[in-house]
């Protein structure tokens, strides 16, 4: 009698033992792209660790490389990553190839409510089929292309009166795309501190989305669209439209007149590289590094200001951000939603933004006090109001490497006409979405 | 009566390997050993052949494993063959091939004839010219973009220097004109002392003696140069064309480093557009096909010159 009660005290605390090695010896990877945010993300991520008793370790992985590195892992089912921050092209795939877990039944056993979160980046970042209530993400980082300047240089009375001579109004940030293009060619060539400087820095990269985001950047405000109707893949008269050929021609005359020699194939890296460097006046670039440009000793501080991404015909900016996804393939589930359900908290989101993320929740963004916590803080509001984002479907990548062709022969290589462009694009996307079956 | 000493070491060692298979023929043995090698070819060249020839006729997409796969006979073979921008980028590689091979046959061959002379510090040169060769293709390109670079690149303030023309009027790697000769400046620039090196084998290969007849038969210099260097070194040449030909076919990192391909596609390589299809669009059977296209050019292609290059070893 007296062995059996030892026995069972034994197998009790060898299961409590047990229960209480299993959830601290998880080892939860939480794969993303390596930038500034994700340096705020690791630090965010030790009060879980303190919190959970899980090890969080990370994969980051450069822009240029990211969609390569993360696809060709979820398409081969690998186990590296138990939670992915995937961009929110992606979530077309992921929720129609099984690469992510469906969220619904735990946001509902744990009370998440995407009521809590901005619709916009619950829309883009989230859903499956597009505003749907299937959701396969949380929505994590909030981003969008918008802009800073020098400030310093735009402050000087002596380049103040050179503008004011040339186009009879004050300096001062774009209200338009229009009003951009001037600024960046006012700014190219001109001798500052006994140096050249140039326009503007934007996105002309090949390889991967660059010019894609930097492009739609101007054709979006000009009226850009994908569909005539949303959900018909209807695209004629909507991609080649008068105003999305003007938008297109929009674009290569600023890279033509208004960007630093050489600038071919720049993506976020060159275009951080032209600012700090102070070639350029102004640049684009996701809001997302705007914390990091903020704190710069050289080109921070009172040298920069922010503006949103300048409107023509409409408001609008590029889409960026992302969602937190728990991987199909991960052997820590349990432990990967629990990171979701600590993530998903309102004084976590706090903390999220606090530390250089970008929340996305609305406890955050509709705070009183959000518009003057940064000086980009207003201009974030304002850009994720008119976000567009590209195709979410799941050839995303087809699509968007056929959209990085187009673009590219045109406004960088010089070849055939923007109404060219766009009408191949379309011939391009048509093909897909026929070997799709959607249309 | 005990062993004798060799009896003893006859008991202890061990029957021998043929006594062991005894029965089997020589030809069986010889299929023994020769198996692994067979196995492995057919399961790491033959297999994946036939497998992506399979493919190569279907819709397949190795992204979308739940979707249904169907045969659709040639249809992807049509579309390659029939689309402007593959025969663009066959074109490109084209440029690339002939020029690349040309300058490299042309300077290597002349920098072999140089160094084959003797003079004082002829090996210090030998190995500075041999030094770009050794250097990774990743790294070359990388660090090419910054002499191409307009405003700070050496190589614009190279041609500035010598010829008038302001640096950061021209932009080697975003021109469309001058791209595709940027990629061939920088592998010329790479592999020619590869050239230089099996012409240098070429020519080293030649024995005195020949030259000391044809300069008793008071050929000329330049005559000794067409009848005895030229022909002797020529099946050395054209093994290089051969490996440099190969090589560059299938160039893909170095150009990838240096333009992505771009300004546009004008420097889109075949194979860097086959790698897109491949593994960026995910269009699997697709890109099957045009894999087996290259293949078959490239096969083809090789088989002609190795017959030509035998003809001119026999001679």
């Amino acid at each position: 009698m007296k062995s059996a009660k030892l026995l069972a005290a034994t197998a009790l605390v060898a299961a409590s033992g047990l229960t209480t090695t299993n959830a601290q010896a998880a080892d939860l990877t939480l794969c993303w792209a390596a930038w500034d945010p994700a340096n705020a993300l690791v630090e965010l991520s030790k009060e879980f660790e303190a919190q959970s008793g899980h090890n969080m370790n990370f994969e980051f992985v450069p822009w240029p490389n990211f969609a390569d590195r993360m696809l060709n892992e979820l398409n081969s089912g690998g186990k590296l990553c138990d939670l992915l921050i995937g961009d929110s092209q992606w979530i077309g795939g992921g929720a129609e190839n099984g690469h992510y877990v469906k969220l619904n039944d735990f946001f509902d056993k744990e009370g998440i409510s995407m009521d809590d979160f901005a619709p916009a980046t619950v829309y883009a970042y989230s859903t499956w089929p597009k505003g749907t209530p299937n959701y396969y993400a949380l929505p994590a980082m909030g981003d969008a292309n918008g802009w800073f300047y020098r400030k310093d240089w735009f402050e000087r009375p002596e380049i103040q009166e050179a503008f004011k001579s040339e186009h009879g109004r004050d300096l001062a940030p774009p209200k338009t795309q229009a009003e951009l293009l001037q600024l960046a060619q006012f700014f190219q060539g001109r001798e500052i501190d006994g140096q050249t400087r140039y326009g503007a820095a934007i996105f002309t990269e090949r390889g991967s989305e660059g010019i894609t985001m930097g492009a739609t950047s101007a054709m979006y405000p000009f009226g850009f669209k994908y569909e005539m109707t949303p959900g018909k893949y209807d695209m004629e008269g909507a991609v080649n439209s008068a105003e999305a050929v003007a938008g297109l021609e929009f674009y290569k005359e600023l890279y033509k007149t208004g960007t630093p020699p050489g600038y071919t194939d720049s993506y976020m890296e060159q275009s951080l590289d032209a600012f700090k460097s102070g070639q350029v006046a102004m640049a684009m670039n996701w809001f997302a590094f705007f914390p990091g440009l903020y704190a710069d000793p050289d080109v921070g501080g009172d040298k920069i200001g922010f503006f949103v991404n300048p409107g023509q015909n409409k408001e609008a900016s590029t889409l960026g951000g992302q969602g937190i996804s728990v991987v199909a393939y991960s052997e820590n589930q349990d432990a990967a939603l629990e990171y979701v359900k600590w993530f998903a908290q309102p004084d976590v989101q706090k903390k999220w933004w606090d530390l250089g993320g970008y929340s996305c929740h609305v406890s955050v963004l509709n705070d009183p006090s959000f518009p003057d916590s940064a000086p980009f803080a207003s201009d974030f509001l304002l850009a994720m109001d008119g976000v567009m984002d590209f195709w979410q479907e799941p050839a995303y990548a087809e699509l968007l490497l056929a959209m990085q062709k187009r673009l590219h022969d045109y406004v960088v290589a010089d070849q055939g006409t923007a109404q060219e462009a766009l009408d191949k694009l379309i011939e391009d996307w048509t093909e897909t979405f026929e070997d799709e079956g959607k249309i | 009566m005990s062993d004798t000493p060799i009896d003893r070491v006859a008991k202890a060692t061990p029957p021998s390997v043929a006594s062991k298979i005894r029965g089997l023929s020589d030809r069986t043995i010889a299929w023994l050993f020769v198996a692994p090698t067979i196995f492995l070819l057919l399961a790491v060249n033959i297999f994946p052949l036939i497998w992506t020839i399979n493919l190569s006729f279907t819709n397949f997409k190795a992204n979308r494993p739940n979707r249904e796969v169907d045969y659709i006979g040639l249809r992807n073979y049509e579309r390659i063959l029939t689309d402007g921008d593959i025969w663009l980028s066959m074109q490109a590689t084209a440029h690339f091939l002939f020029w690349t091979i040309f300058l490299q046959v042309l300077i290597g061959f002349t920098l072999a004839w140089l160094i084959n002379r003797k003079f004082k510090g002829n090996d210090l040169w030998t190995t500075l010219i041999v030094l770009p060769m050794m250097l990774s293709p990743a790294v070359v390109g990388n660090f090419w973009t910054f002499l191409y670079q307009p405003q700070i690149g050496l190589f614009n303030y190279g041609v500035s220097f010598f010829t008038g023309i302001d640096p950061s009027s021209f932009q080697m790697i975003g021109d469309v004109a001058l791209a595709p000769w940027s990629i061939v400046i920088v592998d010329t620039w790479m592999w020619t002392p590869f050239v230089m090196l099996i012409c240098l084998a070429g020519l080293r290969s030649i024995p005195d003696y020949i030259y000391e007849a044809a300069e008793i038969d008071r050929a000329s210099k330049w005559r000794q140069f067409w009848t005895i260097t030229v022909p002797m070194v020529l099946p050395f040449l054209m093994l290089a064309v051969l490996f440099r030909g190969i090589e560059n076919f299938k160039m893909f990192d170095l150009v990838v480093q240096l333009t992505g391909g771009g300004p546009g596609s004008v420097t889109e390589l075949t194979s860097i557009n086959l790698k897109r299809e491949a593994f960026e669009k995910w269009r699997t059977g697709y890109a099957s096909a045009y894999a087996i296209i290259l293949f078959v050019t490239v096969f083809g292609l090789a088989s002609i010159y190795v017959k030509a290059l035998n003809k001119v070893k026999e001679r």
